[in-house]
């Protein structure tokens, strides 16, 4: 149970997650301009992207084969789909509508697997065209109140995205976090975007109400500007508390739109529903239904690469680590893990390699993996310790790899064999007998004492597990 | 006899004759006229001096310039031409110049083509007389009185008043036929999707479409044949080649089934309804069999249109507000920026059918409206594609009047509507349709016939439009 679980009383948190994504195309979703993030604004545009008069948008194959790369992996059903109009004034929307899909998705009921085995239901993932981005100034905190001017960037204007929207299946602020985790490291993994929520690339709302279980859902509100997983948490959990607090005072819920301030940690009212747009959705007519054919759903199927969850149970199976531990989901959200079975191909020992990879290559490693086996090795067989392991890593990773043995070699690190240990661990014994009769007695503090002398003698080379071993062995 | 376009291009490519020098021809019959018609909005004289220039050069050089060598072509002014003002004759777009070339702009300059200048329309092509416009009206060439229908009123005149061999015009619910039978010359709306509408400025995107206003049926087929086609830069352009019509006019009517509408909605006047049995029986003559048919959905027609059209207009007109280009009015804040900027940059027509569009699209009023439009849409597609299984191709009036006198409907904007009535329901069906000139009604003014066909039976079509061209000569 985390902090975030604790509703009080016995209310039921419930919350649906709409995620916006930037697909990792080479062009907008209907021109050939580049989709490129942080280029000089206003450079990546044409007649499309300006919304110029006559200029008609033309479908990226490319984008639908990502979106619909998003369906199979969310275990959607990929079905013929149209698009529409949604009509809205911005300045930078620069059609005053925006092209999406409306009641006929791309994908639709699908679900995603919580690393917990919690199932959350996906509605649908449908395609859709990003705004571009409008920078306001002179105000606070960059809003549009008060601002003197805005500048309109219509780089973003057109980039391609899928929505995906779950159902309100998830009960907890954890299990929220978790499923944009996953959802993220799925959308990695496939290559449909690199999700990147502190660039915009992956954009999470989330539809919050509160219920006592066994009665129908509470009014929602919908949650903007929740920019990183953390907040997620956080916004949800503050909202939740909102809610109960009004009901539990005799208020009620009033359906809003309310945008997250991370920094005084609180939701503020946006907009209600009586201001909410009237997008006039209508069928767009510059463009003509999509309907893939069989045999591209089946393409896209087959070409799936496995998906984080599998690969957690594979590299738990392989390292002998519960699919849940720190360093299986870390490695397989960094997407190491196949580094880590290429370790053990190359006949290395996998659960040193998990330890390794999951502490020394923050970013994709770079050492051959025959390199990292030798090192494994080397431990394993006794001939390093942990720390003269790490030590002999660090250098194979400043030098891209390396022999582990000349390394270890040059450090000094020349083994330690049984014998002589043992030799220093009858001269600790010998040299502080208090702490011996006081170890033999249980007092688990008193073999620091021992082993640290060890230590000493050797010189920092002895394996501390293998002293801890002996003495134990010694007391019978 | 009027001239045909495919004798001037092979003139010029033959070396007997010079763009140059046909152009110059055109520009003294603008000189003197244009101040009487205002077909133009912009000539653009310069421009058209050096295309001809170059055609010439590559004549000169031995290089084959295309098809429309030294052809004149005016534009409505609703196609984008780059670097050249494009108005839509909107005081909306006031200063704006497209950085880019419609497709059909490319490729008549591909062809040899010249184009000669812009056209006067109804602003956004909403109208039925060309009076809609933010830069005065265009007139009549038979009778200056009178306006020339619309909303290609500019283009439909340019032609009959001799100041282009070719123009272009968009037909969204008649506005190619209807002007071109007020102006007594040959105009074309094809198979939706026939030509390319990327650079055409959008009106209803589901029903606009461009074709060609000539003085002779075989000038269409030839314009028809160079702008026709499959366009990547456009979704719903028909992704096939399509036959030539050049060859298609060549055949008789013997044989064809030519339909007789027995429930269409009456109205045509009956200078124009004579000209229509004349029609009918020159076809019989020609060898055609007459059958009786039933549209029954057909007159649904215009009302599904004042809702669907609307709708489309609402939301491809919101983007002029005022940020990125044309007029703005300042104003406190953006959002007082679109209102002001948009009040005064739209007439009234045009601000009429936003507010009829954004109302039909409204929540709790979509299904009443667009809705049912849509279904209506459907049935009335249904009734034509049952009427052609019984006739190859329908004969109707284009207009129910002769051209009208300025005014004449001026305050009465049903009235106005009601000059598309014959021509809206192939729109909404997708369906091709032409105005054959077919002799004159009331005050000596131009009568049009119309053909219509099936979807891509253009080569049909324009057999039968031949055929009536043929009986008039």
């Amino acid at each position: 149970m985390s902090a975030y679980d604790g509703l009080p009383g016995d209310w039921e948190l419930v919350v649906g997650l709409e995620v916006h994504v930037e697909l990792a195309t080479a062009t907008k979703l209907f021109s050939g301009s580049p989709n490129r993030f942080g280029d000089e604004p206003n450079t990546n545009i044409d007649p499309v992207t300006l919304g110029l008069p006559g200029a008609l948008p033309v479908l990226n194959e490319h984008a639908v084969e990502l979106a619909m790369r998003v369906g199979a992996a969310l275990n959607c059903t990929i079905q013929g789909c149209t698009f529409h109009r949604k009509n809205y004034f911005y300045p930078d929307m620069p059609k005053a509508y925006q092209i999406t899909q409306y009641d006929q998705p791309l994908n639709v009921d699908g679900y995603l697997d919580l690393p917990n085995g919690v199932r959350v239901g996906i509605e649908r993932a449908h395609m859709e065209e990003d705004a571009g981005k409008s920078t306001h100034v002179g105000g606070s905190g960059g809003r549009v109140h008060g601002a003197t001017s805005s500048l309109i960037d219509l780089n973003r204007a057109g980039v391609p995205l899928v929505e995906i929207v779950s159902r309100p299946d998830i009960r907890s602020a954890d299990d929220a976090r978790a499923y944009v985790s996953e959802l993220r490291s799925i959308l990695v993994a496939i290559g449909a975007s690199d999700a990147k929520m502190e660039e915009g690339s992956m954009r999470v709302d989330a539809n919050v109400s509160v219920h006592k279980p066994g009665t129908p859902f509470g009014t929602r509100c919908e949650i903007k500007n929740v920019n990183s997983v953390r907040s997620v948490g956080r916004a949800i959990e503050y909202e939740a508390r909102r809610q109960i607090d009004l009901i539990e005072s005799g208020d009620t819920v009033v359906q809003q739109t309310r945008h997250w301030d991370e920094g005084d940690g609180r939701t503020h009212t946006l907009r209600s529903k009586e201001d909410a747009d009237d997008y006039r959705y209508f069928l767009e007519p510059d463009l003509v239904p999509l309907v893939p054919s069989p045999e591209w759903i089946r393409r896209v199927h087959d070409a799936l690469p496995m998906l984080p969850a599998a690969r957690r149970t594979r590299l738990a199976a392989a390292t002998g680590q519960p699919a849940g531990s720190e360093a299986v989901t870390a490695v397989v959200e960094r997407g190491q893990d196949e580094y880590v079975l290429a370790v053990a191909a190359a006949g290395g020992d996998v659960a040193r390699a998990l330890v390794h990879v999951k502490e020394a290559f923050a970013e994709s490693p770079d050492v051959p993996a025959s390199d990292l086996a030798a090192l494994t090795l080397l431990e394993t067989g006794g001939k390093l310790t942990a720390t003269q392991a790490k030590a002999v890593l660090a250098e194979l990773v400043a030098n891209g790899g390396g022999d582990a043995a000349a390394i270890a070699a040059a450090k000094g690190f020349e083994a330690i064999d049984t014998g002589a240990l043992e030799g220093f661990v009858d001269e600790a014994i010998a040299a502080d007998p208090d702490a011996w009769a006081k170890f033999c007695a249980g007092d688990g503090k008193a073999m620091g004492a021992l082993v640290g002398l060890v230590m000493k003698a050797s010189r920092g080379k002895a394996d501390g597990k293998l002293v801890t071993a002996l003495l134990q062995q010694k007391r019978g | 006899m009027t001239v045909r376009a495919a004798d001037v291009a092979a003139a010029v490519r033959a070396g007997t004759t010079t763009a140059t020098e046909l152009l110059e021809q055109h520009l003294a019959t603008i000189a003197q006229r244009e101040p009487e018609i205002h077909a133009f909005n912009l000539v653009m004289t310069d421009h058209a001096r050096e295309a001809a220039a170059a055609v010439d050069a590559k004549v000169a050089a031995g290089i084959d310039p295309g098809p429309l060598a030294g052809v004149t072509v005016a534009l409505k002014d609703n196609m984008c031409t780059r670097g050249v003002p494009t108005t839509c004759s909107s005081k909306i777009l006031d200063g704006w110049k497209p950085p880019y070339d419609a497709t059909i702009v490319t490729t008549l300059r591909d062809a040899g083509a010249v184009v000669i200048g812009k056209t006067n329309l109804d602003e956004f092509a909403m109208g039925s007389s060309t009076e809609n416009s933010a830069f005065g009206p265009t007139r009549n060439p038979h009778d200056t009185s009178r306006v020339p229908g619309g909303s290609s009123g500019g283009s439909a005149a340019s032609v009959a008043a001799g100041f282009a061999h070719l123009a272009l015009g968009s037909d969204t619910g008649g506005s190619i036929r209807q002007p071109a039978a007020l102006c007594g010359v040959v105009g074309v709306k094809p198979t939706y999707g026939y030509v390319s509408r990327y650079g055409l400025v959008a009106f209803a995107s589901s029903l606009d479409q461009i074709g060609p206003f000539t003085n002779s049926v075989a000038d269409a087929a030839l314009l028809l044949d160079v702008i026709g086609g499959h366009d990547e830069r456009d979704s719903t352009s028909i992704p096939q080649v399509h036959p030539s019509l050049t060859d298609a006019i060549t055949q008789g009517v013997e044989g064809l089934r030519v339909g007789r509408i027995t429930d269409l909605p009456e109205g045509a006047d009956p200078d124009v309804q004579e000209r229509l049995e004349a029609a009918f029986a020159a076809l019989r003559d020609a060898g055609a069999t007459i059958v009786d048919v039933q549209v029954p959905a057909f007159t649904f027609g215009l009302t599904a249109y004042y809702l669907i059209a609307p709708a489309e207009a609402s939301s491809n007109l919101a983007r002029y507000d005022g940020v990125r280009y044309g007029l703005r009015v300042e104003a406190a804040d953006t959002n007082a920026m679109y209102g002001v900027t948009r009040a005064a940059g739209f007439g009234d027509e045009v601000k009429r059918r936003i507010m009829l569009g954004t109302y039909a699209l409204s929540a709790g009023y979509y299904d009443a409206y667009y809705g049912k439009a849509l279904k209506v849409r459907r049935l009335i597609h249904d009734d034509f594609e049952r009427a052609y299984q019984h006739a190859d191709v329908l004969l109707t009036p284009t207009s129910p009047t002769v051209a009208f006198p300025f005014g004449d409907k001026g305050d009465n904007p049903f009235a106005m509507y009601l000059c598309d009535t014959y021509t809206i329901p192939t729109n909404l069906a997708g369906h091709p349709g032409m105005s054959v000139p077919f002799g004159t009604g009331a005050h000596a003014l131009p009568v049009g016939v119309q053909v219509l066909a099936g979807t891509l039976q253009e080569p049909v079509m324009f057999r039968v439009a031949a055929a009536l061209e043929r009986a008039m000569q």
